[in-house]
């Protein structure tokens, strides 16, 4: 049995320079010719479609996609936001404008009981507010309308479980999600045949990753949340989070003060539950630039994945996008 | 996974930092890991992401975490964890599903699909090697090639991965001894030379350590070859879509008003220019590519990978599933083709299970008839095996052989029923010809036939354990059919198996062919208006079944020659009983493997109580009854 040398700790490889505005690289050519053939195989195909917009920087890119699939034609079908009432309210303006700009119809849903019964980040503990307002509240939306298809902006790259997805992903009754029952998936042969009670979730977006997403939005002049941009920000550190206090519906705690402090997100959630990220990039360039040398991952900010081990997964399988 | 590790204390930043090279013209490569389970397939792959730089703090301390919780060891990193992202998998540490990750060096971007090795998983394997430029072959050192690397070599091979790397990992375990590599290096190629790989690169290799994955190892000096990933950098990525001819699959048809109407698709191969002159497969109708329609503005050319929308100057019947393509260059039309399939599904294969195919765009019902079963394996097609088969379609489909284009000849069926993906599949050839050849055949007809001879055509098929009296009845019967005039030819199993079928076996598969080329010889004779006695065990009900498929209507009966198994063995003609009995003859019908007698027979003759000449008469009064023959 020989030791173990010690383990280098190496360097990530460069990446090329930016390309120029307007001309995607091959690589984007591909991903993107990729995307529109799974648009339009689920238009030919599925009953009632949907897209689920969640307004951030990769609901950006699909729409933008979705777009390009169908022209002259609008995207033949909707986009659903499965509001949970705690989004930024750069957030909303975003969703409003974009949809206007794109040209489709946009359904809003909130998980009315929800609200009722008071469940709120700061009340109920994420794990609660993200079951009951984004996971039940999805399963709530998809039932009411009869949605047989949700197109979704996941990522391989972004997390563990999400690399084993299919693009074409089989839920079962409930939604739910059984990791070990998924259908083999070959060559771009999608089989969206479906038994009572199961519906598809579809990725177009799984074989890119958050470096892509970026570069063909700024190639593409996609409109995204100024939150991705660096800016002062009333923020709060709770557990080393960096924790921006959108409105006063977020309680300080024993003397917390909320100091402005130059701050960016990475990835965008409900606001009590996504921590910023010290940042001086205020535009697109520097946002890439960033990214590049970056030595954390994309999740690194979402609470809600820290639960505890496996919680993707878990979240998955009942029913969360 | 495998749960190998390394201390975490001897984690230590890179002191060499990678030089900045040339990076806009870097390409793309996708491949699989595969292999046995334990061989360590997703420790690679996390050795792979981890010296290539792409492991981000936060994960690397989650991975800390979860080797504490799920490693074999307290203080160490598993690599596998990185991949394994499914509780289950984490659990058993094995990998069930396919993992797709991303990672690039400054020669190359990657695609690497991360495949399961347990046998039970290798539809998911499949799904990782399908489309594919490459893969990477993990053999143990300790343990060398085994059944599974044989079969996801089978399986890489058959869907059209022409270059493969052969990894021999743990490499560490037998001493770093080139010894081993070489054996299991040429005992791999010897393999291998019957499979349709380009190129097979050998390299040893710890992906614990990190032996000659990404860097040169001192260990390891006497090799000489590249390091893993020198090798994956410097293999062919082998593009020919945009020398191929031109393929248009119809996804969708895009029609917002009565003011447009386009077929959204992705050309699969060739390019297209507006203007050019198009024709529509599997109809054969031809139109004109009025425009090249995109979101950026109408093109004048469009080249294989461009998901566009096409607009005809002609209304012509266009529908999802057609393929447009230049009128020389058109794909095969056919309604039966030759294909080999990879059967995925818990369910095997079952003749009369409603499938439905899906090949390009189009989906159809599909009638599957299995040719040859892999060796090795029992009749009938199962879980996890390939086969060779004969595709029937209710209608003509478009399609070109797989080795030609992938997107034209690779194809999935689906069970109707239960909307799984039963089996993925390479179409090969058509089978349309033999179609057009039948016609002409039939210039002369039957019942011209029949009036010539005086009697009709047909095949009498006797079937019976060995020894109850076939054969005896068929030449009793023969003698007095032409004693009366009738033409008729003698068919026993011992009298193929000296000729047409020498080539053929006792095993399932051979026994059902012997069967088949019986009945097809017996067909022949039948449309030439002869009356063939044929005397074969054939002891499954299905092959009789099918047989009779293949002759005309009233053109087949089956006549059981019954008579137990103690009397057959009694009289023993043969003496085959007593070899079986000797243990010289396995899986005799009867002893070894068992006997299905006929549910419906048009005839049963009881040889306990019966001459063979009374048994012939039977048969004479029967013939006369159906009228094949008239009466004396």
């Amino acid at each position: 049995m020989t030791l173990a040398a010690p383990l280098i700790r190496p360097t990530p490889t460069p990446s090329a320079p930016l390309a120029p505005m307007g001309r995607l690289s091959p690589h984007l050519r591909r991903l993107e010719a990729e995307a529109i053939e799974i648009f339009r195989e689920v238009a030919a195909t599925a009953r009632n479609p949907v897209m689920l917009y969640s307004i951030g920087k990769d609901s950006g890119v699909l729409l933008h996609l979705a777009a390009k699939a169908f022209y002259p034609a609008p995207p033949p079908f909707p986009l659903l936001h499965v509001d949970t009432t705690w989004k930024f309210r750069d957030m909303i303006r975003h969703r409003d404008t974009v949809a206007e700009t794109y040209g489709v119809r946009l359904m809003v849903h909130i998980n009315r009981d929800g609200v009722e019964r008071g469940v709120s980040p700061v009340a109920s503990g994420s794990s609660l507010h993200t079951q009951v307002m984004k996971t039940d509240a999805l399963k709530q939306a998809l039932d009411l309308h009869g949605f047989d298809v949700a197109f979704g902006g996941a990522r391989r790259d972004e997390e563990k479980s999400r690399a084993k997805e299919r693009i074409f992903s089989v839920r079962g009754p409930g939604h739910t999600w059984d990791p070990r029952r998924q259908k083999p998936e070959l060559w771009k042969l999608w089989n969206s045949a479906l038994q009572p009670g199961e519906s598809l979730r579809v990725f177009p977006l799984s074989n890119w990753t958050e470096l892509d997403v970026w570069e063909y939005t700024r190639i593409e002049a996609i409109p995204v949340v100024p939150l991705y941009f660096s800016a002062l920000r009333p923020v709060v550190e709770r557990d080393g989070a960096l924790i921006v206090r959108d409105d006063e519906r977020l309680p300080l705690q024993a003397g917390e003060v909320p100091q402005l402090r130059r701050v960016r997100f990475r990835s965008l959630g409900c606001y009590p539950l996504s921590a910023a990220v010290e940042s001086d990039a205020a535009d697109i360039d520097s946002v890439i630039a960033e990214l590049r040398s970056s030595r954390s991952s994309e999740r690194q900010g979402r609470l809600i994945d820290a639960d505890e081990t496996a919680s993707m997964e878990r979240k998955k399988r009942e029913g969360y996008f | 996974m495998d749960g190998e590790v390394v201390p975490l204390s001897r984690i230590v930043p890179d002191p060499v930092p990678v030089p900045v090279p040339d990076l806009a013209g870097r390409d793309h490569l996708r491949f699989l890991t595969c292999g046995s389970v334990d061989d360590g397939k997703s420790t690679l792959i996390g050795r792979l992401l981890f010296d290539t730089g792409q492991i981000a703090d936060d994960q690397l301390a989650a991975l800390e975490r979860d080797s504490r919780r799920f490693g074999t060891a307290g203080d160490s990193l598993d690599f596998a964890l990185l991949l394994d992202g499914l509780e289950a998998e984490r659990e058993q540490g094995i990998t069930i599903d396919v993992a797709h990750r991303y990672f690039s060096t400054a020669r190359r971007n990657f695609i690497v699909a991360d495949t399961p090795g347990h046998e039970q998983y290798t539809r998911n394997m499949a799904t990782g090697a399908s489309g594919c430029d490459a893969a990477v072959i993990l053999v143990d050192a300790s343990r060398g090639v085994t059944a599974q690397t044989e079969r996801h070599s089978r399986i890489v091979s058959l869907f059209g991965i022409r270059h493969v790397i052969l990894a021999v990992n743990k490499i560490d375990r037998v001493d770093y001894d080139p010894s081993v590599f070489e054996t299991i290096a040429s005992a791999y190629a010897a393999f291998a030379a019957g499979l349709s790989f380009r190129s097979v690169t050998a390299v040893p290799i710890s992906a614990r350590l990190g032996d000659n994955v990404v860097r040169h190892s001192c260990r390891l000096s006497w090799f000489e070859g590249p390091t893993l990933i020198e090798a994956l950098e410097s293999l062919p990525v082998e593009d020919n879509r945009l020398s191929r001819p031109f393929r248009f699959l119809v996804q969708y048809v895009n029609r917002p008003d009565h003011s447009f109407r386009g077929y959204a698709g992705t050309v699969a191969s060739g390019r297209v220019r507006a203007g050019d002159q198009i024709v529509v497969s599997p109809s054969g109708k031809t139109a004109t590519v009025s425009r090249i329609v995109t979101w950026e503005g109408d093109r004048t050319s469009a080249e294989a990978g461009d998901a566009v929308t096409l607009v005809l100057k002609e209304e012509v019947d266009v529908a999802r599933g057609d393929v447009l393509a230049l009128p020389h260059a058109r794909p095969t039309s056919a309604d039966r083709f030759s294909a080999s399939l990879l059967w995925m599904d818990d369910r095997a294969f079952t003749p009369d299970r409603a499938y439905r195919i899906r090949i390009g765009g189009r989906t159809s019902p599909v009638k599957v008839a299995l040719a040859e079963v892999e060796a090795g394996h029992a009749a009938g097609l199962n879980l996890n095996e390939i086969a060779t088969a004969e595709l029937t379609m209710p209608g003509p489909v478009a399609f070109d052989p797989f080795t030609d284009d992938p997107a034209m000849g690779g194809f999935i069926l689906i069970d109707r029923e239960t909307g799984a993906v039963a089996a993925a599949g390479v179409a090969r050839a058509a089978l349309g010809q033999a179609r057009h050849i039948y016609p002409t055949a039939e210039a002369v007809s039957r019942r011209d036939r029949s009036r010539l001879n005086g009697h009709e055509g047909g095949a009498i098929w006797l079937t019976g354990l060995p020894g109850s009296g076939k054969s005896t009845i068929a030449t009793a019967l023969e003698r007095k059919l032409h004693g009366r005039g009738i033409r008729t030819v003698l068919l026993d199993g011992d009298n193929l198996r000296h000729g047409l079928n020498r080539d053929l076996g006792f095993s399932p598969e051979d026994r059902a062919e012997n069967v088949r080329r019986a009945g097809e010889v017996a067909r022949l004779f039948a449309e030439g208006g002869l009356i063939s006695l044929c005397a074969f065990v054939s002891p499954i009900e299905t092959a009789r079944r099918a047989v009779r498929d293949r002759l005309p209507a009233n053109g087949f009966l089956e006549i059981f020659v019954d008579a137990p198994l103690d009397a057959c063995r009694a009289r023993d003609p043969k003496g085959l009983y007593a070899r079986a009995d000797a243990g010289v003859i396995a899986d005799l019908t009867g002893v070894g493997s068992s006997y299905e007698p006929p549910s419906d027979p048009d005839l049963v003759l009881d040889t306990l109580a019966l001459t063979p000449e009374a048994a012939a008469d039977r048969i004479i009064a029967l013939l006369e009854d159906r009228r094949w023959i008239p009466a004396p």
